[in-house]
């Protein structure tokens, strides 16, 4: 079978670049595989992920990937201690029932953490509620409240605040807004936020 | 037949473990000599890397895929074996062996014990799923294979495989689990031992030595009966049957059959007796019943020296193997650092959607097996 890899999204890009040569990487949530085959084409991890969709995970076996059928929340408890250099969280804490267990787990299967969240108060979402005086639908948070999949909803501040209150290190953070890094003022103009943990 | 199939096959025999070298088995008694029935699909290639050895569930035989000369029906997995199939036999060299204890061509209680030249019956040692894969062992030895790359089976044909992986580690390279458990459940025992009494309490049983006279046909049709229950689902059975009566307008406030699903249980009791053996059913169920990989030193320890990669499949409406047991054996696994994926198939088949579930099985399968064929082990 050929496959043509599709185009990099730029979040992709991001992690790709935090993550060193031939590691053992965890992705939960990781969809079709789609990052987790870019990592093995690209760095030559050896890559496992977890996801709770039957037709996503037909997708990410295809593509050679080693997947366990789990939701995110219970999905870690089977792995033993730092088993992975890294363990990834990629547009998936925001749909997590519990985001600090989930978290904490990661940090203890993982030796580094990769989190990716959707920033709830980007500007475009800022205006929304501050002119419309409406819970934001944006490009990046596309659902009304009654349907969208995400549970918490959270700011790269909060997430920062999140680490410092639990002891977790962040050793990077990145903003990033459609393809390009934000460098200042990062929780106003980033529409994603990257972070690289330790504990 | 279609060019999707292995075509017209026949099962072929290996004799082995001739006295005095017999078969010792975990009984501590000595089996010799012992048969297999078996069934070969596409080639071995040069090196010897493409082997898959492929074991059948409690009731079935080493006929898995294409045609016996004259037979209008195929084997019992020919949707998943066969060229671009699953079990691709354009790139895979497929071996289906029958199983010790049973009566489809290997050596059983039915079998003529030679110091005897009469039917074992009872007297036939009582054996498990380990002695099962150690003459399946001899088996591929005999083959000419060192080193398979998947085993793999559904059911007591998983057992089989799980077992393969614990005793054989470096043979083993990767395996296919579908819908069992790493050790029979109490109420699987159960359904086993009420399936057994059927058969025991059948006046003609004869203590077993029934052979050359009336079958046990009544007790053997009623523990399959009850094990077709078991085999299937709520689900599947309202679909199938409802509360449609049997050729009736009208219940008919007697005892004679009223329903569609009494008359198909009936017809599927009196059709197994005519293709199995009953002491084969006794062997077989307790075989299966003695199954426990954790052995009580827990499951953790049961795959220490395990290195082969894993694929665990279950289906969502199997209540007999339920899922949760799959993920049981996953978790033993993912502490020994193995490589497993697992996949809960969404199905209404109950047990039996290892048989007729294929398309799901088929795409991860398939998958699964390039990726080991390849090289890949994601541990």
């Amino acid at each position: 079978m050929i496959e043509t890899p599709s185009p990099i999204k730029f979040v992709h890009q991001v992690i790709l670049e935090l993550i060193e040569p031939n590691s053992k990487v965890l992705d939960l949530g990781c969809g079709d595989g789609t990052l987790l085959s870019l990592l093995i084409r690209t760095k030559n991890i050896s890559g496992t992920g977890i996801e709770i969709n039957e037709q996503a995970i037909y997708q990410a076996v295809a593509k050679g990937l080693t997947v366990s059928h789990a939701d995110i929340d219970s999905g870690l408890v089977d792995y033993s201690n730092k088993r992975f250099d890294y363990v990834i969280l990629n547009e998936s804490l925001q749909e997590v029932l519990r985001p600090k267990e989930v978290i904490l787990e990661a940090c203890r299967v993982g030796k580094k953490v990769i989190v990716g969240i959707p920033n709830f108060c980007y500007w475009t979402a800022r205006l929304q509620i501050f002119l419309n005086g409406r819970v934001p639908v944006t490009k990046e948070l596309p659902h009304e409240w009654d349907e969208t999949p995400n549970l918490r909803f959270l700011s790269i501040k909060d997430f920062r605040a999140f680490c410092r209150r639990n002891e977790i290190r962040v050793l990077k953070e990145i903003g990033v807004s459609r393809n390009h890094r934000i460098l200042f003022l990062r929780n106003l103009f980033a529409n994603t936020g990257v972070f690289l943990l330790e504990k | 037949m279609t060019n999707d199939s292995v075509g017209t096959v026949e099962t072929q025999y290996f004799t082995f473990c001739e006295p005095p070298d017999e078969l010792t088995l975990k009984s501590g008694v000595k089996l010799g000599p012992v048969t297999l029935a078996y069934e070969t699909y596409g080639k071995l290639n040069s090196d010897k890397s493409n082997a898959i050895l492929v074991l059948h569930a409690l009731t079935g035989d080493a006929h898995a895929a294409g045609y016996h000369q004259g037979d209008d029906k195929p084997g019992w997995w020919d949707k998943m074996i066969g060229p671009d199939k699953a079990f691709d036999t354009n790139k895979y060299f497929i071996i289906c062996s029958n199983v010790i204890g049973g009566c489809k061509g290997s050596t059983g209680p039915s079998s003529v014990n030679p110091r005897t030249g009469r039917p074992y019956g009872l007297s036939f040692p009582v054996i498990t799923i380990a002695d099962m894969v150690a003459a399946q062992k001899k088996l591929l030895d005999a083959l000419g294979v060192p080193q398979l790359l998947s085993v793999a089976g559904g059911s007591m044909g998983g057992s089989q495989s799980l077992k393969w992986s614990v005793m054989y580690p470096d043979f083993v390279r990767s395996a296919v689990i579908i819908a069992t458990n790493y050790r029979h459940s109490a109420q699987q025992i159960a359904f086993h031992e009420v399936g057994r009494q059927a058969i025991m309490s059948d006046p003609d049983w004869q203590k077993g030595d029934y052979y050359g006279k009336t079958i046990p046909s009544r007790g053997l049709a009623l523990a399959r009966m009850m094990g077709h229950i078991t085999y299937m689902s709520d689900k599947s059975m309202e679909e199938k049957f409802g509360r449609k009566l049997l050729e009736k307008e009208k219940v008919g406030y007697d005892f004679s059959l009223d329903f569609e699903v009494g008359g198909y249980l009936k017809y599927r009791g009196d059709s197994f007796v005519q293709r199995f053996d009953a002491n084969s059913y006794l062997y077989l169920t307790k075989a299966v019943d003695y199954f426990d990989l954790s052995q009580g030193k827990g499951l953790d320890k049961a795959f220490a020296k395990t290195k082969a990669s894993f694929l665990v499949i279950s289906f969502t409406s199997d209540w007999l193997y339920p899922s949760y047991q799959s993920k049981e054996l996953v978790k033993a696994l993912k502490v020994n650092d193995l490589d497993v994926s697992d996949i809960v198939i969404n199905s209404n088949y109950g047990h039996d959607a290892f048989l007729v579930e294929t398309k799901g099985q088929s795409n991860i399968i398939k998958h699964f097996l390039a990726r080991i064929q390849k090289g890949v082990n994601h541990d």
